[in-house]
């Protein structure tokens, strides 16, 4: 259920961001890839890694939504269709700020959901 | 309406096959399962786009379940815990396989369906 819905959120801040943006450069897969780490990252400190939701829910939440709203193999088409179009520059930015900010957002939202975790229960290691 | 049915179906099948997958692949100390998976689907997405598909098969295929078998969250996520678990060297092949592979095989997967 969670992949049905992830992959039609994607769909649709793809479309949206088509209408905003125009064709130029893949928005939509972009920001979907990095609110999509930063969530996950908060759901593994804060929920999964403490246990404190059904495993069937957290994992059709984690794996399901967040897994199908972000994706790999668009992300890759579009970096190559922007490098085939001749634009290389942007490609580069694409690539970059996918690879660079995911991983700065998952490490963002894992610190957060660790530090709410220790405020409640006094002190937790991280 | 109808195309958002196309693909949620697609996600919904292609989530619960990357679930099955990393459930069967466990490997200690490197997520195998999601480097397989994001690099199948960024080869078989190559294929379909170089075929040229398009309209409601392209919508369950492409958009709905590669797009929902293949993931960046996962992949980010992996990353940090092999960060946390201080294994440099699984971060930088992980990373590097990933992007550098997943970029070939759908540049491969392209140039195959242009055949």
């Amino acid at each position: 259920m969670g992949g049905a819905a992830g992959s039609l959120l994607r769909y649709s801040l793809g479309v949206w961001s088509l209408q905003m943006f125009g064709n130029q450069f893949p928005y939509g897969t972009l920001v979907a890839n990095l609110i999509g780490s930063f969530f996950l990252g908060w759901l593994t400190s804060r929920v999964i890694e403490q246990k404190c939701l059904n495993p069937a829910i957290a994992s059709s939440i984690g794996t399901g939504l967040i897994g199908s709203f972000t994706t790999f193999s668009t992300f890759s088409i579009e970096s190559i269709s922007l490098w085939s179009s001749g634009s290389l520059i942007p490609a580069i930015v694409y690539i970059s700020a996918s690879a660079g900010g995911g991983l700065l957002l998952a490490f963002t939202g894992y610190a957060l959901g660790a530090r709410k975790q220790e405020k409640e229960t006094g002190g937790v290691q991280l | 309406m109808i195309s958002g049915l196309f693909i949620a179906l697609g996600g919904f099948l292609g989530a619960i096959c990357r679930y099955v997958l990393q459930r069967m692949i466990k490997i200690a100390a490197f997520p195998a399962a999601t480097l397989l998976i994001n690099l199948t689907g960024a080869f078989l997405l190559g294929l379909l786009v170089g075929k040229g598909l398009e309209g409601r098969i392209y919508l369950v295929t492409g958009i709905g379940f590669l797009g929902a078998f293949t993931t960046f969250s996962t992949l980010n996520v992996d990353l940090l815990k092999l960060f946390r678990k201080k294994q440099l060297k699984s971060v930088l092949w992980y990373a590097g396989l990933t992007y550098f592979g997943g970029i070939g095989l759908g540049l491969l997967g392209l140039w195959a369906g242009n055949l």
